[in-house]
């Protein structure tokens, strides 16, 4: 603070200063406490708001629960509240997406960063950030025209005799998972690419030098090295996954609940913010703190990932 | 156990860029091998290439008689030790030398084992559960050591190893080196651009420059009886003067020079190519009176003291500049700055030589 006045003086330090304020009390703090403190109170006739029944309360949170559903986990029947369920589910596919997206981007990033010849990198790049310029919409979009029932996914694989009739792709989780999969895998190259740059490529060559077949370098030495990257990419590919509205609306089908899906459902449909609000923290919370549980299980510390 | 090597005519090119240019080298088992060159003269290549991380454009490597071409580093009875070490900085010392027996499958314990087996070797107990970063330059030296040994290497390939230690540190562990080498009986081939380290810690040294091998001898013969201008000005000082051989008799050639004719064994001058004569700083003389012999009159310049020797310049009549070195032993007085003296050498102590032959073809 001293420093930053002496350097630049009153005026500029007051912009500064009011600035960092200004983001972090009007832009995060303010939206999101005020969503929080509506999250316990009831939804409520307008007249209603600030009388007698509008009293805090976990009312809302409770709502989660209800409306039991049959369901099968390895072979064992039981009932489940509908929207735990779609809430698990939602947990559990984003995971999914979190790995599938790890498998698809560890030999890209390791391809990207230590095969590849420098002057082709800037090329490269180039080619995995185009599809960036066209908006998360258009990109769904077109992934639901590829997957089609008469699209030109089945139409190719009919073509070439790989299958004799249409499959219907778009069912189940597997279009969301395709959906969510190519949004975010970049979120995961480069994070992990800064990763295994920042390796010397001579402690690849010891390995090999010391008699270690490629894979077994890569597990002792590259991968571990890459920790911090995957916890980074992860964590990044499994929220934005969990949070993701725009793929599950677009790619999903009946039977493919997301919970971001519930949220916007109360929050639009049955314009009930409060329970909205609760429901949205509900998923914020569990993931905050599924994804501090997973780090504790990997062995990742906050300091690695903010690297 | 060690096993030689064998380089035969072997080139490595980089796009149009010769690196390694026909070099032919017999390395017998169990000696201590260094290739001893200025900084992009190809001896890293040729390390390179014998471990299997790159390969020759042509030629053959043996290893113990065994054509190596195709054979992946991992494949070969060699162990590197980096410039830089490359030690695994997630892994506890022990795993960093037990690595390459976790790779052939022995068990924890006997991992363990071996490991501090090795550690007592090159002088390390009780580091085997710190981590790489909690260990000084020296240490961490001596675990690359140990690392390499652990895979038992028929040949050992140390790429200038020790550049990155201070000076002491740096003469302490040529010493340990060559002990280790001896007491292992492992081939090493030692690459360096420090003529100190090669010349004090090798059985035999190759002299390299722009790609091609110079010259292979034992230390004493690089140093005294280099085969050409490149091999007499790298390793070590000497004084440089240009002329032209006139008659020779019993190998003392009368050389011909701007100041004046000197005398000096003849190298191998059979090629067409300019020659110079070579004579070391601390094989001239300085007297107050000319000598019978080879004898300059010079006025003397600059006087440094290094410490165990004293290095005079004297500058001749024509501006050339000659350079004496005295031992700082008492036993010469030390001459002032500007005074007229007679520097001198011995005819069997001055030599004339080809310039190198790094003509490209």
């Amino acid at each position: 603070m001293q420093d930053l006045l002496r350097r630049y003086g009153m005026g500029l330090t007051v912009v500064f200063v009011g600035l960092t304020i200004f983001w972090l009390a009007v832009l995060v703090l303010l939206p999101n406490f005020t969503l929080f403190e509506s999250s316990f109170r009831p939804y409520l006739p307008i007249v209603d708001v600030g009388g007698p029944l509008d009293t805090y309360s976990m009312g809302n949170y409770m709502k989660v629960f209800g409306n039991e559903v049959d369901t099968t986990l390895l072979g064992i029947q039981f009932q489940m509240p509908v929207r735990v369920k779609i809430f698990l589910l939602t947990i559990f596919y984003s995971s999914l997406v979190t790995v599938i997206t790890f498998v698809l981007a560890y030999p890209l990033a390791y391809y990207l960063a230590k095969i590849v010849s420098p002057r082709s990198l800037p090329t490269l790049f180039l080619l995995l950030f185009v599809p960036l310029w066209v908006s998360e919409v258009l990109r769904s979009f077109a992934w639901w025209i590829i997957l089609a029932f008469k699209g030109p996914l089945n139409a190719l694989l009919m073509q070439t005799g790989i299958i004799d009739t249409e499959i219907r792709w778009i069912a189940g989780f597997s279009p969301v998972i395709i959906g969510l999969v190519y949004t975010y895998v970049l979120f995961m190259v480069f994070p992990l690419y800064n990763a295994m740059q920042s390796l010397d490529s001579n402690q690849i060559e010891a390995a090999e030098d010391l008699g270690a077949p490629w894979w077994r370098t890569h597990w002792r030495v590259i991968l571990p090295h890459s920790k911090p990257g995957i916890a980074s990419g992860a964590v990044m590919v499994f929220m934005l996954s969990a949070g993701s509205l725009l793929v599950p609306s677009l790619l999903g089908s009946t039977t493919s609940g997301w919970f971001t899906q519930t949220i916007q459902s109360i929050m639009l449909d049955s314009q009930d913010w409060n329970t909205g609000a609760a429901f949205a923290f509900m998923l914020l919370f569990v993931c905050t703190l599924f994804v501090s549980l997973m780090m504790r299980v990997f062995g990742v510390k906050l300091s690695d990932i903010a690297k | 156990m060690s096993a030689g090597i064998d380089l035969d005519n072997v080139c490595c090119d980089f796009g149009t860029f010769r690196a390694v240019d026909r070099v032919n080298v017999t390395i017998e088992p169990g000696e201590f091998f260094s290739f001893l060159g200025p900084s992009g003269c190809g001896k890293t290549t040729i390390l390179r290439m014998i471990s299997g991380f790159t390969d020759p454009s042509s030629g053959v490597i043996r290893i113990c008689g065994k054509d190596m071409a195709g054979q992946r580093p991992n494949q070969r009875p060699t162990a590197l030790i980096f410039q830089n070490l490359a030690l695994f900085p997630l892994m506890p010392i022990w795993e960093n030398i037990a690595f390459g027996l976790e790779v052939r499958g022995v068990g924890k314990a006997k991992r363990r084992a071996r490991a501090e087996e090795l550690l007592a070797l090159v002088d390390l107990p009780d580091a085997a559960d710190k981590m790489v970063s909690q260990l000084s330059g020296g240490q961490k030296q001596r675990v690359a050591i140990a690392r390499a040994l652990a895979v038992e290497p028929s040949v050992m390939l140390l790429d200038e190893p020790l550049s990155a230690l201070d000076l002491k540190l740096r003469q302490h562990m040529r010493a340990e080196l060559r002990a280790i080498q001896k007491r292992t009986g492992v081939t090493f081939i030692y690459i360096t651009h420090d003529q100190g380290e090669a010349l004090a810690m090798s059985d035999r040294v190759g002299v390299m420059s722009q790609g091609k091998l110079q010259q292979v001898a034992n230390p004493r013969d690089i140093y005294n009886n280099p085969v050409n201008g490149f091999v007499a000005a790298f390793v070590g000082e000497n004084n440089i003067l240009t002329g032209i051989v006139k008659n020779t008799n019993n190998g003392i050639s009368s050389f011909d020079t701007p100041i004046g004719t000197l005398h000096a064994r003849l190298g191998n001058i059979s090629g067409s190519g300019p020659v110079k004569l070579y004579v070391r700083p601390e094989h001239m003389t300085l007297s107050a009176t000319a000598m019978p012999e080879n004898s300059v009159p010079v006025t003397i310049g600059d006087v440094s003291f290094e410490g165990s020797f004293i290095s005079v310049q004297g500058h001749t009549a024509n501006g050339t500049a000659l350079t004496a070195e005295l031992r700082n032993d008492g036993s010469a007085t030390v001459p002032a700055t500007g005074s007229q003296m007679h520097i001198s050498f011995d005819a069997a102590r001055a030599s004339i030589l080809p310039d190198s032959d790094t003509a490209r073809g």
